[in-house]
């Protein structure tokens, strides 16, 4: 499996008086199985455009969008998506939530409540099954969220900010849980996220993008995701000397970036 | 130190909000429970009316005392109206009301959908609505007598209109509530356009929907009297409308009452439907 974003530029349309904005300028990028790809970028960058047109929300203006030679003409279950919020129907308890895409490709109810339940054992989420899911806090509709994404089995996971709105203790929590699913699913991940610490712990691949026109500036190797997940903890890792040169290295360039737009 | 102004002096709370008991949230606006308060409201004006009529400032012609009235209510529960038992008005008003009320929502709730979901049908619908919505229904009854004649059909069909045009688009405004990341969401896993409609917006759009529904049946109760104006020989509109030519006030007041009950005991009834089919309401 591989999914290329073939040389995508995306130009949008000028509107209310404004010249068409360049969203997108040439972009390059290979995901594979096993990839975990971290975007990270000031705002207005264009990363969650590049997340749209992988997920077929958006079609390019030129280039194009292969996943195993195929081009991607619109939204499909290979590529499940986990939004940043507001994405569970909250008319369904937990499990109808976590199962609600197998339902849509009409799996019948017994067999997708078995695998909707693998994915909810996995996740944590066991003893709130029957729960409403307005009643969970942010942090546990997030793994719904999550779940959900993972029972279609897709061939790419898109996470848009998953954990931009979780508080700091639930977000560490939350970023080890889906090292660890990451690494028993073996699923293609593409990840966007504003927390440098976050992009390089998570990350096997870290792609900065800078504004204006949106594109991929830096792209760098990371190894920290595989040391925690060959034992080293967390926190361990989020201190270790290249970790954090790594980080002001990266930090470096946002701001620079950031500045230019000021 | 004696020309500062005091502490207590400078943080004189004026014009401030009122100080809250824990449990309470500072600053909202119209925070408190109300039911002592209406419970008397309601005894007040009773009381009020009770004193007004009993110390004769007012001819009962104009307002007559509570006791008339709910003496004229047991009157008419056992004698009926102009030789019509009591509930056969209640019955046939109600099923005016409610059966237009039902096919409005069964035409109102897919049109309203489609509008919010098709710029064709939403281009065709719209300047219709608009255009007949702000008209009295008194102003189309006489249209709606001479097409559809002094029966059954020109009553209901008036009370239909009535409510139809709150429905509609309540069902076309609640399609902009499933949030975009919701239908994504269910596009990403493969859903079909119908499958979309049904599994998320209109889910998403019920609480909407109930809303319009309760406005919609308070329009119908609006215009249950303009259509017993003309040729009807029952149902609660009649009854205030004849019993006023006879200036029978007290049954006028009555049948006001009685209209007022059943009105208000279904609004009740939605509430609680409301909250068993939409607990997730302003939730998430």
């Amino acid at each position: 499996m591989a999914l290329h974003v073939d040389h995508a530029s995306v130009v949008f349309p000028a509107a209310d008086r404004r010249p068409p904005t360049e969203a997108l300028r040439a972009i390059d990028l290979t995901i594979e199985n096993d990839d975990f790809v971290v975007a990270l970028g000031a705002s207005g960058c264009g990363k969650s455009t590049l997340l749209n047109l992988i997920a077929g929300f958006l079609q390019p203006t030129t280039g194009q969008i292969l996943l195993d030679a195929h081009p991607v003409q619109g939204p499909g279950a290979d590529r499940s998506v986990v939004f940043q919020k507001h994405a569970l129907m909250p008319w369904l308890n937990v499990v109808d939530n976590v199962a609600f895409g197998l339902k849509l490709q009409g799996v019948p109810e017994a067999a997708r409540y078995k695998v909707a339940d693998r994915f909810i054992d996995l996740l944590g989420l066991k003893d709130f099954r029957t729960a409403p899911v307005y009643q969970l806090s942010g942090g546990m509709q997030q793994r719904v969220g999550i779940a959900r994404a993972l029972t279609c089995d897709p061939k790419v996971l898109l996470m848009d900010e998953p954990l931009g709105a979780l508080d700091a203790l639930t977000r560490e929590r939350a970023q080890e849980l889906i090292l660890t699913i990451w690494n028993t699913t073996h699923k293609a991940v593409f990840f966007i996220t504003h927390s440098v610490e976050e992009a390089l712990f998570m990350g096997t691949k870290l792609i900065v993008m800078s504004p204006r026109p949106g594109r991929i500036t830096h792209r760098f190797d990371l190894p920290f995701s595989r040391r925690f997940l060959a034992g080293e903890s967390a926190r361990h890792v989020k201190a270790s000397a290249e970790f954090i040169a790594l980080r002001e290295q990266v930090l470096e360039i946002i701001f620079a970036d950031e500045e230019a737009a000021a | 130190m004696t020309d500062l102004p005091n502490a207590n002096t400078i943080a004189k709370p004026r014009g401030k909000a009122r100080p809250v008991k824990p449990g309470e949230i500072y600053g909202v606006p119209g925070q408190g429970d109300t039911l002592w308060l209406s419970i008397l409201s309601i005894i007040g004006f009773f009381a009020l009316w009770w004193f007004v009529t009993y110390m004769g400032w007012v001819k009962p012609l104009f307002v007559p005392s509570p006791q008339a009235v709910l003496k004229k209510f047991f009157d008419v529960v056992q004698n009926g109206f102009t030789n019509v038992p009591f509930w056969e008005h209640m019955a046939v008003s109600t099923l005016r009301v409610f059966g237009a009320f039902l096919i409005a929502c069964a035409v109102g709730i897919p049109l309203g959908l489609a509008m919010g979901m098709s710029p064709v049908m939403r281009g065709i619908f719209d300047p219709l609505i608009e255009f007949y919505r702000p008209i009295p229904p008194l102003a189309y009854l006489p249209l709606m007598i001479i097409w559809f004649g002094i029966g059954e059909t020109s009553k209901v069909l008036l009370i239909f209109l009535s409510v139809l045009a709150p429905v509609t688009l309540g069902a076309r405004a609640g399609v902009k509530s499933a949030a975009i990341e919701q239908i994504h969401a269910a596009y990403s896993f493969g859903a079909t356009r119908w499958q979309v409609l049904w599994q998320v917006i209109f889910p998403s759009a019920l609480p909407e929907i109930l809303t319009a529904m309760r406005i919609g049946v308070g329009f119908g109760w609006t215009t249950l009297v303009a259509a017993e104006m003309v040729a009807a020989t029952e149902g609660l509109g009649f009854m205030v409308l004849t019993a006023s030519q006879f200036l029978q006030t007290s049954t006028v007041i009555m049948g006001i009452f009685v209209i007022a009950a059943i009105a208000y005991g279904f609004d009740m009834l939605m509430r609680w439907f409301e909250r068993r089919i939409v607990p997730w309401k302003g939730r998430m």
